[in-house]
């Protein structure tokens, strides 16, 4: 077919074309994809051109960072199953009761749902298994400490566990000897 | 007639019909009727089973006319994309020009079914008065109608079989409508009504079931509790096909034996669906009828991974399974060591939009799936990462695909190991399943994948196109080669004029092509159209802002086209946003 000549000198020149970008990558010659959220002017082809040129230079890096604005239809997911997906949410979300945990000496957080345990020990078996890549020393030498409604730091298993989880913002495990410290007779 | 053939002619028409009979395929029968005039009046005259791919490609009077003997027939109206909001909700569809032409060609019609188009109450209500034998009612990702056309149905179709009512938007303004079915009706086979979102009438519902024998499938809505799903299980101990209503409730023991009781009192179950808001609680309760089950659908169960390895693993049957992401690269795994005849796998995102917890849902899932299923043939995945040496095994293990459908959720991601495209990969797929007819693509992807596609790609009927490609050659590939090609849709992707105007000839013998947020222009679309008459070319505008299109000029960029061959002409339904140019 006549049309394919041309197509195969495209190939070709696209294969000697210089350009910014990581080898393999191919930013897109075409505008940014539709958003539910901006809805853009009626543009002309220069305006066009332009918005390329932007996408091409900030390479792919932007065009992902702006493609997490909700994209119309994508996922491909049917608009049934989209509207069960937000009910199920609905019914998760209000389930959870999700805080942060730290630890001293560990490089990140965690987050835990407290409705799951049914009480304390089940709290601390949770929190060792864990933070218990993180164990430097013996386990004993720890404090389960939590941040109540008023900002104060509390010793976890003081009050029933009801009272807990309704009142816990986040905890925060204390190792070492401010934590020994601390325990005294408590336990 | 040619010399040869004349003993042909001394056989009675009764002959050659009971011949075409014979004849498996429409396309067939369509070849049949190409042959001379008298099998073209035989073969019309026999013709009972109709399928209308797009509504507006032919007159429903005509279609009417030619085949007056019809009693069954399958209509489709919107294109696929508009399951995703990506076509105005206006756009046509509706069913009232067949409906109408039907209930005066064909009074004997048994059975319907249309998808995706827009079918109203008044509709509902001319089928129910005009076919008096009237049997199947199917409607698929339909919208348009309420229970009150449901009513009317009930109490109208003495001879009803099948209700089914497969994820509609259906309006509940008429909560009774199932007491319509008069105390005579026992004639149901199959009652859909999962996606029914208002409140069932159970105690209508059990009545209604316990006097029809012959009832194979039943699939309740979410508004059926648990408790209620024993008594209806008692009275159709002969399910083939269930689906449950909401799968969670307090816990209770006795309600967790008699549930139980009554689901292996199913001796004949094979396909379970349903299980909203399942939780592990109640699940064991179905595992007495595992291992007859051959299809099973979880994915509106937000069942965590442990709980579905445990349930799954039971199913050694299986053939259909359809499930969440948060099965887990384990759980498929799994799936893989138990479910060896498993040939349908679907794997739906829990989390398409957040960035919430991440789920180990990867490539090391599908390879395993397709390591250890070997009659595996059809997948649909949605996943976050891919690389091409996964796309490579499994191209090498599932040569007999017949349907891939890869969705990577973030756009043009490549290779997430070697950070290249994912060319490699698909090519990959189509080069090694010479029987695939659909493919969709995703991840990035440059135009060699295209070269692929149109080169390897000879049973490909279906291709489904994202934020994929170079530039024009990527389509003309595709539009050069692929010859079995009939559905075509394609968004954002940097596919221009030049080879929808080269392969203008190709698309007469597709069904249809969508392409929306590429690089095509106006000028061509109006080129497109004078040179191709049976084509209707639909530009689709929806922001009004500036001239009327007429007036655009010829580099005035097109949003959204769809083109489609037809014998009817431009559709007379557009709404504003749409323009047949000619």
């Amino acid at each position: 077919m006549d049309g394919g000549v041309g197509y195969a000198d495209m190939d070709a020149l696209k294969a000697t074309e210089l350009r910014l970008g990581l080898p393999g990558s191919h930013p897109p010659e075409k505008p940014l994809p539709t958003t539910t959220t901006a809805r853009p002017t009626k543009r002309s082809l220069d305006d066009d051109r332009e918005a390329r040129r932007e996408t091409s230079e900030g390479g792919r890096a932007t065009s992902t960072r702006a493609t997490k604005a909700q994209v119309v239809g994508w996922p491909p997911i049917r608009s049934y199953r989209k509207n069960s997906f937000q009910a199920m949410k609905a019914t998760a979300e209000a389930a959870g009761l999700y805080v942060k945990v730290s630890m001293d000496g560990a490089p990140y957080l965690r987050k835990i749902d407290l409705e799951v345990y049914k009480g304390y020990r089940e709290l601390r078996e949770g929190l060792e298994d864990m933070f218990k890549c993180f164990e430097g020393c013996k386990g004993s030498e720890y404090a389960i400490t939590y941040e109540d409604k008023d900002g104060d730091l509390m010793l976890v298993g003081d009050v029933p566990w009801e009272m807990f989880t309704s009142s816990c913002k986040k905890l925060r495990i204390i190792r070492g000897a401010e934590a020994i410290r601390g325990l005294g007779s408590s336990q | 007639m040619v010399g040869g053939f004349r003993w042909a002619a001394m056989f009675p028409d009764e002959v050659w019909e009971h011949v075409f009979s014979f004849l498996p395929a429409d396309a067939d029968r369509n070849a049949a009727a190409l042959v001379c005039r008298a099998w073209y009046r035989i073969e019309r005259r026999s013709r009972w089973r109709v399928f209308v791919g797009n509504c507006y490609a032919v007159e429903p009077a005509a279609a009417v006319r030619r085949f007056p003997e019809v009693r069954a027939a399958a209509i489709k109206g919107k294109p696929h994309f508009a399951d995703f909001n990506l076509v105005p909700s206006d756009w046509g569809g509706g069913a009232e020009a067949w409906v109408e032409a039907m209930a005066e060609g064909w009074p004997h019609l048994e059975e319907l079914r249309l998808k995706r188009m827009v079918v109203s109450d008044d509709c509902l209500e001319l089928i129910a008065r005009c076919f008096k034998n009237f049997k199947v009612l199917s409607l698929v990702s339909c919208e348009g109608f309420s229970t009150a056309g449901l009513a009317a149905i009930a109490a109208n179709c003495r001879n009803l079989r099948e209700l089914d009512l497969h994820e509609n938007e259906v309006e509940d303004n008429c909560l009774h409508w199932m007491s319509h079915f008069p105390e005579s009706f026992a004639s149901l086979v199959t009652l859909n009504i999962a996606c029914l979102e208002g409140e069932v009438n159970v105690s209508v519902l059990e009545r209604l079931i316990g006097r029809c024998p012959n009832l194979k499938t039943l699939r309740l809505n979410h508004s059926v509790p648990l408790e209620r799903l024993v008594g209806l299980l008692h009275r159709v101990p002969q399910l083939v096909d269930l689906g449950t209503g909401k799968f969670a409730a307090q816990h209770h023991p006795e309600l967790f034996s008699k549930l139980e009781s009554a689901i292996a009192g199913c001796k004949n179950l094979k396909s379970l669906s349903g299980f909203w808001e399942a939780g592990p609680t109640y699940l064991p309760a179905i595992y007495s009828v595992c291992e007859g089950l051959t299809s099973l659908n979880l994915s509106y169960a937000t069942l965590q991974g442990p709980e579905l390895i445990k349930l799954i693993s039971r199913c050694k049957n299986l053939q259909r399974l359809w499930v969440m992401d948060l099965i887990e690269d384990d759980g498929l795994i799994a799936v893989a060591a138990s479910c060896k005849l498993l040939q349908e796998l679907r794997v739906f995102p829990s989390d398409p939009y957040g960035a919430a917890q991440p789920i180990s849902l990867t490539e090391h899932g599908l390879v395993a799936i397709s390591a250890g299923c070997p009659m595996l043939h059809s997948v649909l995945y949605f996943c976050r990462q891919m690389t091409n040496a996964a796309l490579l095994t499994v191209a090498k293990n599932c040569p007999n695909f017949t349907c891939f459908r890869l969705c990577i959720m973030e756009p043009h991601t490549p290779d997430y190991i070697t950070r290249q495209p994912l060319d490699a990969g698909f090519s990959a797929i189509v080069e090694s399943c010479k029987h695939l007819r659909r493919l969709s693509l995703s991840g990035l992807l440059t135009d060699l994948v295209f070269k692929s596609i149109g080169a390897s790609a000879n049973c490909l009927e279906m291709l489904s196109v994202a934020f994929a490609g170079d530039g024009d050659a990527g389509l003309h590939y595709i539009l050069s080669g692929c010859k079995n090609l009939r559905k075509l849709e394609i968004r954002d992707c940097p596919f221009g004029d030049k080879p929808l105007l080269d392969n203008a000839a190709k698309l007469e013998t597709m069904r249809s092509l969508w392409m929306s947020s590429c690089s095509v222009t106006l000028g061509a679309c109006r080129q497109l159209a004078r040179k191709m008459p049976l084509l209707n070319v639909e530009v689709i505008n929806e922001r009004k802002r500036g001239l009327p299109l007429e007036l655009q000029p010829d580099n005035c960029p097109v949003e959204k086209l769809y083109i489609y061959r037809t014998v009817a002409g431009p559709r007379s339904d557009t709404p504003s946003c749409v323009w047949i140019l000619r």
